[in-house]
Order: structure tokens, then C-alpha cells, then sequence
């Protein structure tokens, strides 16, 4: 369960440019949430979850996951209850390293890494297996640099690393806005899937209106810092694109 | 005596230094290419190791033991390097600086406030000597320097292929991602600059005893041939070499071969002394500009 009480972020606060990014959101996600954040730009929605993954410290409130405290864990400490994905595809992965040896990093997320060899044969196995659920013909490119796959494969490997060792939360920030639209509804389902099949507890920021109305069980509107709109269940199930855009307009 | 056979009798001496100098570029390797930083502490580092080192023999410390406090003495210096780029978010580059800065002062003072100091190879057990440069048998300073070069090649091989070791190719390669899948970026990019600079001093310590004496100077510019012999050894070797890691070290180390091969050619074709850091700058701008005015991907990053 992940807990937002009261979270406050300025950024350049005292300056010109000073923006409230995130103005006292209180939120609560409950085990196997599946989340979609929508607002237009600077809405706040990437600050959210950047706020819960720890890219950069809040002013003032708390973030609590599973009753843990990490509003002041650093980036990498709490890592190992977050899976990540982000909007570019450049970002999820190491392109000079090859496929294993980045599932095999993501493999060791939250585990104490030491003198042991890297990889073993039995990863390896299971690395191929998970590889081919993606369907990308990855399982047979295991010693290939990253670097030389599409954007669309690159997304697919950092969900598959993301979900590698099941995380407490799922965070992904508008993952498919980088690809085109055939890659992006095919990379969209399968986080769909992968969601589903482990149950996740998943925020999946999105511009794409239609598919926060699709993917799901509940639906966030973000506006200038604050929580505009929050819709689950069946209420979620009976809104359209237009009545999004009725709040929009307000 | 001709210009060719100079040449020929400077030969092993050529192969000695580049040796010598590939280890110091293997440091440069690292923090370079695996950490994607421009550790300039380098040039502070190896004369750091070479006057600890030499320090150390003259007041009767074994030269293998001097050698190693040395490595030790340069890993202390990239720690330093790495503290003020972590914990003081100073870019790297002025890190280097200020470090390379601080260390010019640190080894005057480890060489007694003298700007140079000897040591004999008929007073001391040296490890290897110029002296024995055209010597057959163990005694040749290029036998051990190969034995050094395959062990450290070796070792570093390994240890970038652990946990740990992946960790901080994953930090240089986009720290973002190495981050977000938990690993301590601070802490990898510290250890790397600590492993790039012990191994650096380790290159000094051996030049200090190879050439008999060393020298608050030595280091000046050794960032820029640490990266001629990186970039000389990836674009000779680069192809045939890429896929494997350990082969990639191997290249460097040729690299700074060919570069003081290369060198001792051109110098007894009668160059100026005088003009060799000019020359050498000039040589590695234009092999990091190719990459980029290729269109290629991100070679040239510093």
C-alpha cells in the first residue's frame, strides 16, 4: 500500500521561476491498484512519481509504502521496492551492456551485490524463458548490446527488468508516449499483462486519455500541483473521453 | 650510427615505457570509458606513485611493498577525487583538477621538498631497471611488464564481470538506470576513480624505478597519453577486438605501445623533444573529433 500524505514540492522556490509541483497531494494506493494518471503538461503527474521514487527529496509530508517510511530513503535505497519505466526508452536501460547482463543488474535490485561472478547459467534459463513471454525474438539475444534494440524492445526489456524481482509498487511515466502507435499498443498491453499476472500495485502516468479510460481500476486527474479527479471501479468503467474533457475545460 | 639502427637499439626501450604507460592507460580506461568521467587527478596520481614509491625504497622498504603502498597512495588520491564529486556535486573534471592541484604539493612533500629524486639500481632492489632494458633473460624490465600487464588485464577482467563490477559499468554506461534498478551510483563512481588511480600510481611507482628517479613533473599531461593509447589501441584494434572485454584492455595496452613506438620513431627521424606534447594533444583532438564528424555513436564523450 503507498501513501502520499500532505507531499508539497517547489522547485526554484524564492525565483522567478519558482512552480508548485506538487501542492499537499494526499493519496492512497491499495494492494493491486492499477492506477492512470492523466493532466495536461506540468500538471504534476511525473513529479508525483518521481516524488515516490525519490529522483529529488520533498518540501514538506510524508510517503509511506507497505507502513515503511521513505520519504527520505535515497533514490537507489528504495529502488528495491520500485519497478520503473520510463518515458524515454534511452533511460530504462545500459545500451553498452548487453541483455543479460541488464536483466541480471535489475535481477539484483534490493540485494547486496559483492565478488560474485555477474550472471549464472540458471539465470540465464530464466532470463530466455522470461524473454520469450515478450514475444520479440529477444530469447536468442542474450549476449546483445542493448544499445542495438528499438525503442519498442528497449521499453519491453526495462518492463520485463522492472518486474523481474515482483516490486511493491510499479511506476510508469507515460512509457509508451516515445514510440509509435503500433509499438506503443503492443507495449501497452503487455504491461497490461504483466500487471495482471503478478497482480501489481501499478501508477501509470499517461497523455493518451483513451488509454487511462482502458487500462485500470482507477483513474487520477492531476491539475497545477493538486488531485483534481480521483474514479474507480464502476464509476471509472462509465467514463468517456468527452467527460474528461468537460472537467478539462472547468 | 643511422637513423634505423638508433631506431632499432631505442626499440626495447620504446616497448618498456609504452608497458609501462599501458598500465597507467588502463587506469585511464576506466575512469574514461567504463565510468564515463574525465579524471584529470591522473596526472597528480602517477608521479604521487612514483615518488611514494621511490621514497619508500630509499628509506629501505622492499620495492615490491613500496610498489604496492604506491597503488595504495594513488587509491587514497581517487578517493578524494571521488568524495568531491559525490558528496560535493563538484563536476569531475574540476575535481581532477583540484586534486591533480593538491597533489603537486602533497609530492613535494613526500619527496622531502625536493622537485627530483634518484634512486640507484646498484644501491637498491629494484623491481626493474632501463638499465636491463636490452638484456636477454628475467631480468629485463619488459618480461615482468608483460607478466604485470596479462595479471592486471586478468584481474581487472574479472572484477568487471562481478556484481560489483557490472554495477559500475552500469553507473558510467546511464546512471539513471543504475539508480533505479538500486545500485549506490555514488559509491561506484568513488570505487572506480579509486581502482583508476591505484593503478595509475602503480604505473608510476614502476616508471619511477625504470627510469631511476622521479619527478614532481612526470605526471604533466599523462591524462592526454593515457587517452592516446586508449583511442590509438580502439582504433587499430577496435574491430577485431570489441566483443571481449579483456581484449579491449589488451588494445590499450598495445596503444600505448605503439604510441611510444611511434614516438621513438619520429623523434629519431630528428623531432624536436620540444614539440612532443604539442604533437601528442593534437593527435588525440583529431582521433576523438573522427568518431563524432562520422556521425557515429558517442565515441568522443567526456
Amino acid at each position: 500500500m503507498l501513501e502520499l500524505r500532505d507531499v508539497c514540492k517547489t522547485f526554484n522556490p524564492g525565483t522567478v521561476n519558482e512552480k508548485v509541483a506538487l501542492d499537499h497531494v494526499s493519496l492512497t494506493l491499495n494492494d493491486g491498484d492499477f492506477v492512470t494518471v492523466i493532466g495536461g503538461n506540468g500538471a504534476g503527474k511525473s513529479t508525483a512519481l518521481n516524488a515516490v521514487a525519490g529522483t529529488f527529496m520533498i518540501d514538506s509530508g510524508k510517503i509511506l509504502l507497505d507502513g515503511t517510511d521513505i520519504t527520505n530513503m535515497p533514490a537507489h535505497v528504495r529502488a528495491k521496492y520500485l519497478g520503473r519505466v520510463f518515458q524515454d526508452p534511452m533511460l530504462g536501460t545500459a545500451p553498452d551492456m548487453w541483455i543479460e547482463e541488464n536483466l541480471a543488474l535489475a535481477a539484483r535490485r534490493g540485494s547486496k551485490r559483492g565478488l560474485k561472478w555477474s550472471i549464472s547459467e540458471n539465470e540465464r534459463a530464466r532470463y530466455r524463458e522470461e524473454l520469450k513471454i515478450l514475444g520479440l525474438g529477444l530469447e536468442d539475444r542474450l549476449q546483445t548490446k542493448v544499445g542495438l534494440l528499438s525503442g519498442g524492445q528497449r521499453q519491453a526489456l526495462t518492463l520485463l527488468m522492472a518486474t523481474l524481482e515482483k516490486p511493491k509498487l510499479l511506476l510508469l511515466d507515460e512509457h509508451t508516449a516515445a514510440l509509435d502507435p503500433k509499438t506503443a499498443a503492443v507495449v501497452l498491453e503487455l504491461s497490461e499483462r504483466i500487471v495482471r499476472e503478478h497482480g501489481l500495485t501499478t501508477m501509470m502516468v499517461t497523455h493518451n486519455m483513451k488509454d487511462a479510460l482502458a487500462y485500470g481500476n482507477r483513474l487520477i486527474m492531476m491539475e497545477e500541483g493538486r488531485i483534481r479527479l480521483d474514479v474507480s471501479g464502476e464509476e471509472k468503467k462509465k467514463l468517456t473521453v468527452s467527460d474528461l474533457l468537460d472537467i478539462f475545460e472547468i | 650510427m643511422n637513423p634505423f639502427n638508433s631506431f632499432i637499439s631505442a626499440l626495447p626501450g620504446a616497448c618498456a615505457q609504452g608497458l609501462i604507460w599501458g598500465l597507467m592507460a588502463l587506469g585511464v580506461y576506466i575512469s574514461f570509458r567504463i565510468l564515463n568521467t574525465s579524471d584529470l587527478t591522473v596526472d597528480g596520481s602517477i608521479a604521487t606513485g612514483g615518488a611514494a614509491c621511490l621514497m619508500l625504497i630509499r628509506a629501505g622498504v622492499p620495492a615490491a611493498a613500496a610498489v604496492a603502498a604506491s597503488a595504495a597512495a594513488g587509491m587514497i588520491a581517487g578517493l578524494v577525487t571521488g568524495l568531491l564529486c559525490t558528496k560535493c556535486r563538484i563536476p569531475a573534471i574540476l575535481s581532477g583538477i583540484l586534486t591533480q592541484l593538491a597533489l603537486y604539493s602533497v609530492n613535494l612533500r613526500i619527496m622531502a621538498g625536493k622537485a627530483n629524486q634518484p634512486v640507484s639500481v646498484d644501491k637498491f632492489r629494484l623491481l626493474l631497471s632501463q638499465r636491463y632494458v636490452r638484456a636477454a633473460g628475467f631480468d629485463n624490465p619488459i618480461v615482468l611488464l608483460a607478466l604485470l600487464s596479462a595479471v592486471i588485464i586478468a584481474a581487472a577482467y574479472y572484477f568487471f564481470g562481478t556484481e560489483i563490477g557490472c554495477s559500475i559499468r552500469a553507473t558510467g554506461n546511464n546512471r539513471v538506470m543504475a539508480s533505479a534498478q538500486g545500485v549506490n551510483t555514488d559509491r561506484c563512481v568513488v570505487m572506480g576513480l579509486m581502482l583508476a588511480n591505484g593503478l595509475v600510481a602503480f604505473s608510476g611507482a614502476l616508471l619511477a624505478q625504470y627510469q631511476g628517479f622521479a619527478d614532481v613533473n612526470m605526471g604533466r599531461g599523462a591524462i592526454v597519453i593515457g587517452l592516446a593509447a586508449v583511442i590509438i589501441g580502439e582504433v587499430i584494434f577496435g574491430k577485431a577486438f570489441s566483443f571481449n572485454f579483456a581484449l579491449r584492455m589488451l588494445a590499450v595496452v598495445l596503444g600505448a605501445v605503439i604510441y611510444y613506438v611511434v614516438l621513438q620513431l619520429v623523434l629519431t627521424l630528428g623531432l624536436n623533444t620540444n614539440d612532443l606534447k604539442l604533437i601528442t594533444s593534437v593527435i588525440v583532438a583529431v582521433f576523438l573529433t573522427v568518431p563524432h564528424l562520422k556521425g557515429g555513436r558517442g565515441n568522443a564523450r567526456a
